[in-house]
């Protein structure tokens, strides 16, 4: 049978505003497979996002949803877990939403540790403000506001990740579309900030200004980049050149998660009175 | 049984105010003048199971507010002028999502870092036109620890019931001076629960004007689930360009505030019966201007005051029946002309306003208004 993507998707919000060829659709097929695999409450689970193409996933998502501001949703999140800690709470965005204008929020959640799970859609561009670039665009690659290539070193998401405290950290792709419901599924399940980081793609406005001709071309290049971390331990540098690590990149289950270390916080504090 | 009293600076009863109106959720980010709020509410929230934490940054205190609130929590932030300019994004988002929360706002001087341990009253403009677009703007300016206390209970009482961000905004004076207050017993203030729904899950839309209004908000993780959004919405909470619909729902956030004037707005008025001179005054400022009204009065001067307790919406039916019958307005507040903008505003040129305006970090002195209040013929 089917699997059955209508129980997940609020009646008479699709079509989405996706264009053809986005990744976007694929990762919001694995979430809803991921929620389904673990059987989640919809009215138990917020599913939270900031602003741009990728984060307007949550208002065809059958659950308590919140589309918030521009890089946000790390923010108001927290907020939600906090008061709630019993919710599950996923976040959702793009790139730009995350890494730059919502740079600060991300970074401080991953510290936390705060048991969410953020899905990251890095489609290398600002969608749809028309294609400026993104702190993820790679150096001299073309965007609307790069018309001579882009100047700027991007960021591994990933790495940032790790780098700032989160426990769990992994890397799919749009074109491996039946491994993003088994990493957002580890994720959810993982006691702590995860981070699922998908590169997708976005044709309409960084595709056409990048010599990619087509939406396979580009499905092309994520199957060629994309490598499983087992298959990169067999590897030399030489031949990791240019690729892109995927799967579970980093799991840790020693850090304290936050609504658990502030709980023993209220604990203290009444015993103190 | 005698009441408990204390002597305590005004964001310390600020803090008290807000746990005494049920407040389980603070998010804040250190600045001075207004850190000794954030600093209480971490001792005494998680005492009673509440929630403190200390975000990244303003913003991110003002996102962690409006997500827990949205998750039923009664929610407050402190801050102070530079703050306040970075929280406006999402003052504004809790305007058009209409989320309750309380932002308390401690007047130093400006713009920018200005100078961050002097008194100030140069934010009142920044409490309604300070993010963007139309939407309603309450704002309270108490001149007392004791009505600090008190404001910051009715801010939450009035973010409940109106569905919508509300701002205390004492000057550094009233947020930092000691004064004995006499704390309420429990019951003997009212404290507004918010409206929640009465349909069930599968009937409930958030922004359901047949409820008024004012449509009741449920919680996230309460058996209803809904969106919520930034952008312009309608009655189901989906986002909406349909022209009608958009402005019905602007319409509509701004009249929970202007057609409940009466309700909200707040004012005292001393020695004003027989006044040929009106000083209008808020918060600290206040406390000079009565003096001055008391020495004029010995003098043979008829003054009087009349003192703003609710800044925002603005007084505007009280300060036009003033300026019908009095022969001058003496304004002095620590700016270069901000409330004498709106009284002018009220005045419609019946009557001069004489403004004493000081932004040098500096309180207004009596003798300051005194003088002024002679000005007027």
């Amino acid at each position: 049978m089917a699997f059955d993507y209508d129980k997940w998707i609020r009646p008479g919000k699709l079509p989405h505003i996706w264009c053809p060829g986005c990744g976007h659709g694929i990762v919001m097929k694995g979430l809803i497979r991921a929620m389904e695999t673990l059987n989640l409450k919809k009215e138990e689970t917020a599913v939270v996002s900031g602003i741009g193409c990728a984060s307007r996933l949550p208002g065809y998502i059958d659950c308590c949803t919140l589309h918030t501001a521009h890089g946000r949703a790390a923010a108001f999140a927290t907020g939600v877990k906090m008061a709630k800690p019993e919710m599950n709470v996923i976040l959702v965005g793009g790139d730009g939403d995350g890494t730059a204008i919502g740079g600060n929020h991300f970074i401080h959640a991953c510290r936390r540790n705060i048991d969410m799970t953020y899905i990251i859609m890095n489609n290398y561009i600002y969608g749809m403000t028309g294609g400026q670039f993104s702190p993820c665009t790679p150096t001299g690659h073309k965007a609307s506001t790069t018309p001579y290539g882009n100047p700027d070193p991007g960021f591994d998401i990933a790495k940032l990740a790790i780098g700032a405290g989160a426990t769990f950290v992994a890397r799919g792709t749009a074109f491996h579309a039946n491994q993003i419901d088994k990493l957002i599924v580890e994720a959810i399940q993982h006691k702590g900030f995860s981070v699922v980081e998908i590169l997708d793609d976005c044709p309409t406005t960084y595709g056409r200004r990048n010599k990619y001709k087509s939406v396979i071309e580009m499905m092309n290049r994520l199957k060629e980049v994309a490598v499983p971390v087992k298959a990169a331990e067999k590897m030399t540098a030489e031949q990791l050149q240019g690729k892109v690590l995927t799967g579970v990149l980093y799991k840790e289950e020693v850090k304290p998660e936050y609504t658990a270390e502030y709980a023993k916080v209220i604990e203290r504090a009444k015993a103190s009175k | 049984m005698s009441k408990k009293v204390a002597f305590l600076q005004g964001n310390e009863a600020a803090a008290h105010g807000a746990l005494y109106a049920g407040c389980d959720f603070f998010g804040g980010y250190p600045i001075t003048p207004s850190t000794e709020v954030a600093e209480v509410m971490s001792v005494e929230l998680p005492k009673v199971g509440g929630k403190f934490i200390q975000m990244e940054d303003e913003i991110g205190a003002m996102a962690a507010i409006l997500g827990a609130s949205l998750a039923g929590a009664k929610v407050l932030t402190s801050t102070s002028g530079p703050g306040l300019s970075l929280k406006q994004e999402l003052i504004g988002y809790g305007c058009i999502a209409e989320i309750p929360c309380v932002i308390y706002n401690v007047m130093r001087g400006g713009p920018s870092t200005g100078m961050p341990t002097g008194p100030s009253q140069s934010d009142v403009m920044c409490a309604k036109w300070g993010t963007h677009g139309d939407h309603p703007a309450i704002c309270l300016t108490p001149a007392s620890v004791q009505e600090t206390y008190e404001e910051v209970i009715r801010a939450f009482n009035l973010s409940e019931k109106y569905r919508t961000p509300v701002m205390v905004m004492p000057d550094e004076i009233i947020a930092h001076m000691r004064e004995r207050i006499v704390f309420p017993e429990k019951g003997e203030l009212e404290v507004v629960p918010r409206k929640s729904p009465t349909v069930s899950p599968e009937q409930y839309k958030p922004y359901d004007t047949s409820f008024g209004d004012v449509p009741p908000l449920a919680a996230f993780g309460s058996g209803y689930k809904f969106h919520v959004t930034g952008l312009n919405k309608m009655q189901d909470g989906f986002p909406t360009t349909k022209a009608e619909i958009v402005q019905a729902e602007e319409e509509r956030q701004v009249r929970k505030v202007d057609a409940n004037v009466d309700d909200i707005v707040t004012f005292e008025e001393y020695m004003l019966d027989d006044a040929d001179v009106v000083v209008v005054a808020y918060g600290s400022t206040s406390r000079s201007a009565r003096y001055a009204v008391n020495v004029a009065r010995e003098q043979g001067i008829k003054a009087g005051m009349f003192r703003i307790k609710t800044f925002w919406p603005f007084p505007d039916k009280q300060i036009k029946a003033l300026a019908g019958r009095v022969k001058g307005i003496v304004i002095p507040e620590m700016n270069l002309g901000m409330c004498s903008l709106e009284l002018e505003r009220c005045a419609q040129g019946k009557v001069p306003v004489l403004g004493i305006f000081r932004v040098d970090g500096e309180p207004i002195n009596p003798d300051q208004i005194l003088e002024k209040i002679k000005e007027v013929k």
